[in-house]
């Protein structure tokens, strides 16, 4: 039955990904933001978890636990607390309006559709259909790098570019070697880590933690 | 795994484990130049390893070395070497400054080293996965140190630096994936399908359409850090607001391992492409760089900043040297990347001390060194005749070199790179030489300031001798090891 079912599942949690990701650029608040990133870690760990039961890949069940772990667990924890202790809870100022946001976020999609087509010709997996749509969460993500101004949202889309990129991995090559995942992951935790170390100073120096600050550094 | 690659990687890895735990004791920071030399003598036997045997691999395939990685290996753990006898006296005098504090110099410390760790790492590795993994440890290793001040700019900087270069990175990871796409169909999947020596044997049959576009995330991906513009909007602030040891590995290294990177992709796309896309693109990239970099030169104020600038062009440079390939353009493309890397780290010494001495960074307020100190203002007026190729020293001869081949193979190309290194020989010269031989200025002498420790030049004048030695005469060894490499390269 499932097994029937399997790639139009894995077609519809593809989907439930690339409208997280819309969902996040038009997110103004910031607890709601976190909440949307450990959603869509969520459905990367069903996709994950779905794509190693259809296809007998049993590594990629070590991968979808990571994601659990980390990006479901460890991260957005991390973060709700980050912003508990920096005190943080204002509503997240968009450097564009988010309908104009929402459209370029469109144009994006049909821009990754469209470069993922040749590959997703050559792809011989069941879940080719998803690349385009990684590609577009991976390229969504960075627009809403782009157009916040705050560090906790920035922080966020690079962390959900993380995830769109091990959806890619998913999708395209039925993930990549346990160890490449289990260094990214690492990675990303570090990383985390050290933002929050970076956070703290960034307050401590600035009293807020809006990077509009930090443009000070520019050519004279 | 053989012993010397084993202490090639352990010495810097227990180097970050034992200063973390060492803390700012009083000998910190000899005990982290120990830990380098040490792996600087790993470096120097694995090299006479692979002179005696040739390349070999390791670790079930894991590692591998041949004449393109071990000369860079060698060269990384050198200038680690020779930058971290530099930071003994000038990080000590930062601490007194009160610019660093105590748990500042732990960091510093232990940093230095598992940044030296994840460059060695991205060298030796023949897992490409895992080469990403390192290159984005290697962000995350210097981002607190660029922040080691804490100062708005320097938070400023290295923000900038994070997100930028982890949002390149993440680009590259996408490259990787369609790379190990490609190979896992010819070589089956599992990690034999991201090892480049397999990927380099099966390198005709991978799918043309995928490795183009694979290429082209890990262009805009690595490109970010080696700061090909108009991606290197991170580096000039990182090197500036850093401290001067930070921006010199950054300079010398950093930059160095991200390029070499791009190379072992370029080897294998340009092995599925028939037509020469990759080398068109990294010619492009090179180009545009050299040419910004060179314009922008001449409105810094800032010594470091305009230091970074031309780090961007000599990348340029290489870029482009690369992109022409065959031998003598890949072997040019080689040298001048060691020329940079001594002679740039050499400078930012001299720079280091000299802006401690004058206690401002900003050059209009620096003059009249030669006076003030002597050695500092020689080292930087040497380092700068060099950086800028005049003879007789070896950045001349690699410039040479590249400029030759472009007339003769990509002769639309050689304008436009005449007319940058004119602009910016102009910018760079007009700007340190008054900071040299001008008049000491009243504002000026008064910050110059007694060190409370020697500054270390034995660095500075050991790369300059080494560049000049081989603008001069560079021995037949040094010379076929170089070709040898740049065949790899094609």
């Amino acid at each position: 039955m499932l097994q029937h079912y399997g790639p139009q599942l894995i077609n519809l949690l593809a989907s439930v990904m690339l409208l997280l990701a819309f969902a996040m650029i038009s997110q103004r608040r910031i607890i709601s933001l976190i909440n949307l990133f450990a959603a869509q870690g969520f459905t990367l760990f069903l996709s994950t978890a779905l794509v190693a039961w259809l296809t007998g890949q049993n590594h990629l069940y070590g991968s979808a636990l990571l994601t659990l772990a980390l990006k479901v667990i460890a991260l957005p924890w991390i973060l709700h607390r980050l912003i508990r202790r920096l005190n943080v809870k204002w509503d997240v100022e968009t450097l564009i309006n988010i309908p104009t946001t929402m459209l370029i976020g469109i144009v994006l999609v049909i821009l990754a559709f469209n470069v993922a087509l040749p590959i997703s010709l050559l792809a011989g997996t069941l879940t080719k259909a998803t690349l385009g749509i990684a590609l577009a969460c991976v390229l969504l993500s960075f627009l809403m790098m782009i157009t916040r101004s705050k560090a906790v949202p920035q922080v966020i889309g690079f962390l959900s570019m993380e995830n769109g990129l091990f959806f890619a991995a998913t999708g395209a090559v039925y993930g990549m070697p346990m160890v490449i995942e289990f260094g990214i992951a690492l990675d990303v935790l570090v990383g985390m880590l050290i933002l929050g170390i970076f956070f703290f100073r960034i307050r401590e120096r600035f009293d807020s933690l809006d990077t509009r600050h930090l443009e000070k550094l520019k050519e004279h | 795994m053989p012993a010397e690659m084993l202490l090639l990687l352990a010495s810097p890895l227990a180097g970050g484990l034992a200063l973390a735990l060492m803390g700012h004791r009083r000998l910190a920071a000899e005990v982290n130049a120990a830990f380098s030399a040490f792996t600087f003598a790993a470096a120097a036997a694995l090299v006479t390893r692979v002179v005696a045997d040739g390349p070999f691999e390791a670790l079930q395939r894991q590692f591998f070395v041949d004449s393109l990685n071990v000369f860079l290996v060698a060269l990384t753990a050198f200038v680690a070497m020779t930058t971290a006898l530099f930071s003994t006296p000038y990080m000590r005098v930062e601490r007194e400054h009160g610019r660093v504090t105590d748990g500042g110099m732990r960091l510093y410390h232990s940093m230095y080293q598992m940044f030296t760790f994840t460059m060695l790492l991205v060298l030796t590795t023949n897992n490409l996965g895992i080469m990403w993994v390192a290159m984005e440890a290697a962000t995350l290793t210097t981002v607190l140190l660029v922040a080691l001040y804490r100062t708005h700019a320097s938070l400023e900087a290295a923000w900038k630096y994070f997100i930028l270069c982890g949002v390149g990175i993440a680009q590259a990871l996408f490259g990787t994936i369609l790379v190990y796409f490609a190979a896992e169909k010819i070589l089956g999947a599992g990690t034999g399908a991201l090892l480049w020596t397999e990927l380099d044997t099966v390198k005709g049959q991978l799918e043309p359409a995928v490795m183009s576009i694979a290429f082209v995330f890990l262009l805009v991906g690595y490109g970010t850090k080696v700061g090909l513009v108009p991606l290197h909007n991170w580096l000039p602030d990182a090197h500036a607001e850093g401290p001067t040891p930070v921006s010199a590995v950054l300079s010398g290294l950093l930059l160095n391992v991200a390029l070499y990177a791009l190379i072992r992709f370029k080897v294998i796309t340009d092995g599925a492409l028939e037509r020469p896309f990759a080398s068109g693109l990294m010619m492009g990239f090179g180009l545009l760089s050299v040419a910004v970099a060179a314009l922008f030169l001449s409105r810094q104020r800032d010594i470091k900043r305009m230091f970074a600038y031309s780090s961007i062009e000599h990348m340029g440079l290489i870029t482009f040297a690369f992109g022409l390939g065959g031998p003598v353009a890949s072997f040019a493309g080689l040298l001048h990347m060691t020329m940079h890397s001594l002679t740039k780290s050499a400078i930012f010494f001299a720079v280091g001390h000299a802006t401690q001495k004058a206690g401002t960074q900003i050059m209009a307020d620096i003059r009249g060194l030669i006076r003030l100190s002597p050695t500092v203002g020689w080292g930087l007026t040497l380092g700068t005749v060099a950086i800028l190729g005049l003879p007789p020293f070896g950045v001349f001869a690699s410039e040479f070199l590249i400029l030759t081949q472009a007339i003769a193979r990509a002769p639309w190309a050689a304008p436009i790179l005449l007319v940058s290194l004119g602009i910016s020989f102009a910018a760079i010269f007009g700007k340190v030489q008054p900071m040299v031989f001008g008049e000491p200025q009243l504002p000026g002498l008064r910050h110059v300031s007694r060190l409370p420790h020697r500054p270390a030049l034995l660095p500075v004048f050991a790369h300059l001798l080494l560049v000049l030695m081989f603008g001069l005469y560079m021995p037949p060894y040094l010379a076929g090891w170089y070709r040898q490499a740049a065949l790899l390269i094609g």
